[in-house]
């Protein structure tokens, strides 16, 4: 009984270990990414009235910040249930 | 009534909502000190932490710093809001579940060590003294602006209003007071910004009008034509490596911040704890979206108004003379033409302290006299909460990690107590003392604390939850490596304002600035650590049955 539980929590934090990485991926593209690293190809790019490295720089990583922790709370609410459930049906 | 009389009628009365609240709140959780959080709404708890985690640095000096540095602003736009990323996908919802109080406690307890413990907690109180500091000094301007005060009148007045506040509060007390803090802090961020945008740009919503009017185009013209550096373009005051490495310092060293991890240790479950980040991001960021947006506009604002003026007309407006007395703006004719030279160049004859960006936004773009004053109250609303969130954390970690857990194990609470108010007042006594005499000092204290935050702190808790195999000996070597190697080249980089000598001993660590040395030492820590504990025995068993505790979900709520 212990052992299978183990099992099951092992796969609980294979998931959201996957998770973390996919979030901090598009964490890392978007802010150090499009603000930094690849700021002066994308200075040339116009988004609106400025240039697209600047609007990630000052405005859209923020967002993105946003939605990337909004999405990991709403992601990690679905696995709970799913372990949840997992539980129950080992019972 | 002039502004100043607006304005102190309108800071006491925030002050006895703070007091009230504080009151009514320590009366309903006497009954549990350390769950104060617990009885608090979710949305509420992110407030707090909102609150908590944004200083006078956010309100005061983020929008001036990014008004100064243009593009390159983003340092902290993005290393500020990027940490707190960190902070809730690697480290919150893990430090709930292991469920003690401190930080210094779930890495003396994770390494089975009162050295870690005791490096933790002087990380802690160093990290969270350099803080305050910061805000003591926000203090002291806002005082030193609205009572026509020396600065340093202003920062001991402030020091008062602190240490009233925290012995009074309490960890009690907090939570709710942070959280009324944090809707002052964010009203009187937005209405002026609002007011600005419209009258600049016609669109009222700052955050829209910065991308779809040409604003940012005119600010960065008159800046070129001014011999100041273009707005738009990255990488005129920073090279990409010192950008790069600087924002990475702050993304680990916030998330380190050992203050705002406490905030999460009081919600009611790791679920809780997870929603709490999601309110507090949410709650952050709209201040954060903000900040360029009235960086700009003040930027605009301020030179439209100043630049090539002659002297005697811009002396003669209300707010320049205030400000000046502060010393904090300085016009000096120095060609004697009788005309203010706002240039990039040697001929610049106007010395601006970033500080006052936001606080002068509103008279510079003449508003109101009670907007102006909401400006003042929501600065101290900023400086005050986070204060309080940080001497409560440097009061726990003498008392509780370094009095109680390492030297008298046998302590009573009231002898806690005791050590703890002590040290509060020692703490406070500090601060004031950084706060007034800030001699260029204050910015390389500041590159100090998060260097070491993210070559020590940071690190550690990571892999104390994400390497099973961590044991003992790793985490002490590791931060051992990470910390002196950050102490020392930031010694040797900056060691004309720390040491005096007359030349830096280093220029930078391979093109990487004082600021940004830290993540060096941070890739160092995570090296060292990683090959001492394959060298090393793995940790005991206890140990182990803990990291997977920590690690396993919640089932019950």
């Amino acid at each position: 009984m212990n052992q299978t539980l183990n099992e099951k929590q092992r796969w609980y934090w294979k998931k959201n270990i996957q998770l973390i990485i996919g979030l901090l991926i598009v964490w890392f593209l978007v802010g150090l990414g499009a603000g930094v690293l690849f700021a002066e190809p994308l200075s040339n790019v116009q988004f609106l009235n400025v240039s697209l490295s600047f609007w990630f720089a000052h405005q859209g990583s923020i967002l993105v910040f946003i939605i990337l922790i909004l999405t990991y709370a709403i992601r990690m609410d679905k696995l709970d249930k799913q372990y949840k459930e997992m539980i129950k049906d080992g019972n | 009534m002039s502004v100043e009389v607006i304005t102190i009628i309108l800071v006491l009365i925030t002050f006895a909502v703070y007091t009230g609240i504080g009151w009514w709140s320590r009366v309903r959780d006497t009954s549990n000190f350390y769950v104060a959080g617990q009885g608090v709404p979710t949305v509420a708890n992110g407030a707090a932490i909102a609150a908590d985690w944004m200083s006078a640095a956010s309100f005061i000096s983020m929008a001036g710093l990014v008004a100064f540095l243009g593009y390159d602003g983003t340092i902290y736009l993005m290393g500020w809001t990027g940490g707190y990323v960190l902070l809730a996908l690697l480290l919150a919802p893990y430090l709930r579940k292991f469920g003690k109080f401190t930080v210094p406690d779930f890495i003396g307890d994770r390494f089975y060590s009162s050295g870690a413990r005791a490096v933790a907690a002087v990380a802690t109180i160093f990290i969270s003294l350099t803080y305050i500091s910061g805000q003591m000094r926000g203090v002291g301007i806002v005082f030193s602006r609205y009572l026509q005060v020396d600065i340093v009148v202003g920062v001991l007045i402030g020091m008062a209003i602190v240490g009233f506040f925290a012995l009074l509060g309490g960890m009690k007390g907090v939570t709710w007071t942070q959280a009324i803090q944090y809707f002052v802090i964010i009203i009187a961020f937005l209405i002026p910004a609002f007011a600005i945008s419209f009258q600049l740009t016609g669109n009222p919503i700052p955050q829209l009008a910065i991308t779809s009017s040409d604003i940012v185009d005119r600010l960065g013209q008159i800046q070129v034509d001014l011999g100041m550096t273009e707005y738009m373009a990255p990488f005129t005051d920073l090279s990409m490596i010192n950008v790069f490495m600087v924002t990475l310092a702050l993304m680990a060293g916030t998330a380190g911040l050992p203050h705002v991890i406490v905030r999460f240790y009081t919600v009611k479950s790791v679920r809780a704890a997870r929603w709490s980040a999601v309110w507090a991001i949410i709650f952050i960021g709209l201040l954060y979206l903000t900040a360029p947006a009235v960086g700009a506009f003040a930027k605009y604002n301020l030179i439209d108004t100043i630049a090539d003026k002659p002297i005697e007309e811009v002396q003669s407006i209300e707010w320049v003379s205030k400000w000046e007395t502060t010393g904090l703006l300085q016009l000096d004719d120095v060609n004697g033409d009788g005309v203010v030279n706002f240039t990039g160049g040697e001929d610049n004859e106007v010395s601006i302290d970033g500080d006052i960006i936001v606080l002068s936004t509103p008279e510079v773009a003449n508003l109101a006299p009670f907007i102006i004053a909401l400006v003042a109250a929501g600065g101290l609303a900023a400086a005050l909460s986070t204060a309080s969130g940080l001497l409560i954390t440097m009061t726990s970690a003498v008392s509780h990690d370094i009095y109680y857990r390492i030297f008298n194990k046998s302590a009573s609470e009231s002898q806690r107590l005791r050590v703890g108010r002590i040290t509060l007042l020692i703490a406070l006594a500090i601060a004031a003392y950084v706060g007034i005499n800030p001699p260029g000092f204050a910015g390389e204290v500041v590159a100090l604390a998060f260097g070491l935050g993210a070559a020590s702190l940071f690190p550690v808790i990571l892999l104390g939850i994400f390497d099973k195999r961590m044991n003992k000996e790793g985490a002490v070597a590791g931060i051992i490596a990470g910390l002196s190697f950050t102490l020392i080249m930031i010694g040797a980089i900056l060691s004309p304002s720390i040491f005096g000598t007359e030349a830096p001993i280093l220029d930078s660590f391979f093109g990487i600035n004082a600021q940004g040395v830290g993540v060096v030492g941070m890739i160092l820590n995570f090296i060292v650590s990683f090959i001492v504990s394959r060298m090393t025995p793995e940790p005991p068993k206890d140990i182990q049955e803990l990291i997977e505790n920590v690690r396993a979900p919640e089932i019950d709520e």
